[in-house]
């Protein structure tokens, strides 16, 4: 023991001398991302978090210490519940449809089928269009009397029906622009994955006289589960981050019924200049995504079978 | 030795290359733009930029297209809390409040020197000047400029039986006409409606007809108060209601803004509300005849005006300051502002630009062009109060509150008024 005893200092001493050259590498080649990082996420959030204790600075008082005044202000007010209830739906609706429906065309169009191609790129099409340019497609879509949907329900004897002009149904209406938007984008994703399979998996199932579903149960799904838990994340951070489609189509109207926690921020802190408030709910926005990424990875992962 | 030599020689010819330039005392201003209408509006701005620049040599325009209104805003308050700010901006001539609160903007007044200059800062029309000028200064200068007129299909009036030269003159005759044109059908609905007004986005500027016409203003000239629930204004919004709820002769729930055109392209309304500054998009894509036609009467006739001004920078330095005055008085020149009513659609901003020969020639060949100018003299400020954005939208919300059925007119105006006054209080 007492001879082994110097040897350790001794390692040490070295290392801090002389870091290996591998050190120096990664931490150069890190730099230029970090630093990136650094200026536009870390920084960023950073200055948010402090702004969102802050007063509003105005050219006659400047921005003064609030403590949770600002959060105060957003639990009173009535429009961020609102926009809390219907973001909330929002990724009710779009997050496990679209990505069943992601699921379901990837195995579909995975088969050997005629026309595979071509299936493949239908599906894909509507992740490679804007969104400005999507929600005014669907804008037509939903318009009455003459717009898509309209005409469709004519042509069947039913009654044209303003969609994004009621609060009944305008939510649903953006929801459903998002879900066509983004299900062909996680299908890529499945579709890579199901490629990775191997295919004996299948030849030993059929041997077997397995059912497809008993295959895709048993062994298809849970050889995704990895993809599933990439593309949930995904689904999540895009249900509370995509408003595009809401800026083109309703404004968050009629009577905010459209309206979804980004879409908020935005409007506190740049049609209302009430950049502390918006910096308040952008930690509330900040804070709630964290937990749920943290939540799916501590949760999920123990279910999933990496190969 | 030598290269001390050197180098001073080369500073002396630096100084005389340079002084020909300070002695013309070429100054840069940036001037940022939204674009608000069709057209090839960017094109327009940079040809007059280029003529103004031949005019005035010393003086470079740098426009800068920055998107729409709210874009430009954006833009344009950003640039001035990071200290850069463009010399010159056209933004809403309602955010003049907000503008003046973030202390952006400086009063056009500090530039008017001459007799000159007095003539022509009163040679607007006065209805845009309203929305120009608070507490004794003058704050914007009126650019793109419009009102909201109403448009009629002259064919779809001739087989409702009606006579097609005659537009609607007062609320009742709105209704009733509007009820010739509605066909209903039983089990689809209807077909085509009487009339459609607007309420998606900003429900207010057009609301604001309504309530102008029922014979109330909706806020003081100060911009610290606003008077959403008094009675003219609730039946202003029971009248809008009542067309969809009780007459039936309007689409029910919030209507597009952007479709609105369309719809009357396709004739689904034979009636339809919108800005002078759709004229050219109108006239260009309606395949029958069509009218324009001021606002019908409640009590009054009555519109608000709304678009854009210019406003010059507060912390730009006083030679582009100067520089930018010059270039907005060239813009806005009645040859200029002729120019640019033909261009866009716009109403022209000054009465003398009507006796233009170009203008004369516009109007003469489409007399439609004429309405706009002569309801000015009904016209109202456009709402616009300190906060202006977030107390509209308390507004606006009301508005479609009511529309879509969730409140009654009363209710959604009472609490429309609560939340205005909370966020205005502190302005008294």
């Amino acid at each position: 023991m007492r001879t082994e005893a110097p040897a350790t200092p001794l390692v040490l001493v070295a290392r801090s001398i002389r870091p290996s050259s591998t050190t120096v590498h990664a931490w150069l080649l890190l730099l230029p991302a970090m630093t990136l990082l650094a200026l536009f996420t870390h920084w960023p959030a950073l200055a948010t978090f402090i702004d969102s204790f802050f007063s509003t600075p105005r050219p006659k008082r400047g921005a003064t210490f609030v403590g949770l005044e600002n959060y105060r202000q957003i639990i009173d007010d009535p429009i961020f519940w609102q926009a809390l209830t219907n973001n909330l739906l929002f990724a009710i609706g779009t997050i496990p449809v679209s990505i069943g429906l992601a699921l379901l065309m990837a195995v579909w169009v995975n088969d050997r089928i005629a026309g595979r191609t071509l299936v493949r790129m239908a599906y894909f099409t509507p992740t490679v269009l804007p969104m400005i340019a999507v929600a005014n497609i669907w804008l037509f879509f939903y318009t009455p009397q003459y717009g898509l949907l309209a005409q469709l329900l004519s042509a069947f004897g039913g009654a044209s029906y303003n969609w994004l002009g009621s609060k009944d149904t305008a939510l649903l209406c953006v929801t459903i622009v998002a879900v066509w938007k983004e299900a062909g984008f996680f299908m890529i994703f499945y579709l890579a994955a199901l490629q990775q399979i191997a295919p004996s998996l299948g030849e030993a199932a059929v041997l077997e006289g397995a059912s497809r579903w008993y295959f895709f149960r048993r062994v298809q799904f849970p050889l995704l589960m990895p993809t599933t838990l990439f593309v949930l994340v995904n689904a999540v951070i895009n249900a509370f981050r995509t408003v595009d489609h809401i800026i083109v189509m309703t404004r968050g109207g009629p009577d905010n019924a459209t309206s979804l926690l980004l879409f908020r921020i935005y409007e506190l802190g740049f049609a209302f200049w009430d950049t502390s408030a918006a910096a308040a709910l952008t930690m509330v926005l900040l804070t709630g995504l964290g937990a749920i990424a943290l939540a799916q990875y501590i949760f999920l992962e123990r279910r999933i079978h990496y190969r | 030795m030598e290269r001390r030599a050197f180098l001073q020689g080369t500073a002396a010819a630096g100084a005389l290359l340079a002084a020909p330039a300070i002695a013309q005392s070429s100054t840069e201003i940036s001037f940022y733009y939204p674009v608000a209408v069709g057209g090839p509006i960017t094109k327009l701005i940079d040809t007059y930029a280029g003529e103004f620049e031949k005019d005035n040599p010393s003086i470079k325009v740098k426009p800068i297209y920055a998107g729409t209104y709210q874009e430009t805003i954006v833009k344009a308050l950003t640039a001035h809390k990071s200290g850069n700010p463009p010399t010159t901006s056209v933004l809403l001539s309602t955010d003049m409040f907000t503008l003046i609160d973030e202390e952006a903007v400086t009063p056009i007044d500090d530039f008017i020197k001459t007799d000159d200059d007095k003539a022509w800062l009163k040679s607007f029309f006065p209805a845009f000047m309203l929305n120009s000028q608070t507490s004794g200064k003058t704050w914007g200068v009126p650019f793109q400029r419009s009102t909201i007129v109403l448009y009629w299909n002259k064919e779809l009036f001739k087989q409702a039986g009606l006579d097609p030269d005659v537009p609607p003159a007062t609320w009742a005759e709105q209704v009733t006409f509007a009820q010739k044109l509605t066909k209903l059908d039983q089990s689809k609905g209807a077909s085509q409606w009487g009339i459609q007004v607007p309420s998606s986005g900003f429900p207010y500027w057009l609301f604001q007809g309504f309530a102008t016409q029922a014979g109330t203003v909706l806020m003081n000239e100060e911009g610290n108060r606003t008077f959403y629930d008094r009675a003219e204004v609730v039946e202003a919004l029971t009248y809008w209601v009542d067309l969809s709820r009780k007459h039936k002769v309007h689409p029910t729930g919030i209507v597009e803004w952007g479709t609105t055109p369309k719809d009357f392209f396709e004739k689904q309304a034979a009636m339809i509300w919108t800005t002078t500054g759709n004229l050219t998009n109108v006239r260009n894509n309606a395949k029958f005849p069509f009218g324009v036609a001021m606002l019908p009467a409640g009590k009054r006739r009555g519109s608000p005006t709304g678009g854009g001004n210019f406003y010059i920078s507060r912390k730009a330095p006083a030679a582009q300051q100067e520089a930018a005055f010059k270039f907005m008085r060239w813009m806005t020149s009645p040859e200029r502002a002729a120019q640019w009513c033909v261009d866009t659609g716009y109403v022209a901003v000054r009465p003398d630009a009507f006796d233009t020969p170009a203008l004369k020639k516009y109007v003469t060949d489409f007399p439609a062009a004429a309405v706009a100018r002569d309801q000015l003299q009904y016209a109202v400020a456009e709402l616009s109060t300190h906060e202006n954005q977030r107390v509209t939208k308390a507004l606006n919300d009301g508005l479609q509150a009511a529309l879509t059925g969730t409140k009654s007119p009363e209710q959604a105006m009472k609490e429309s008024q609560a939340e205005a006054e909370r966020i205005l209080t502190r302005y008294r």
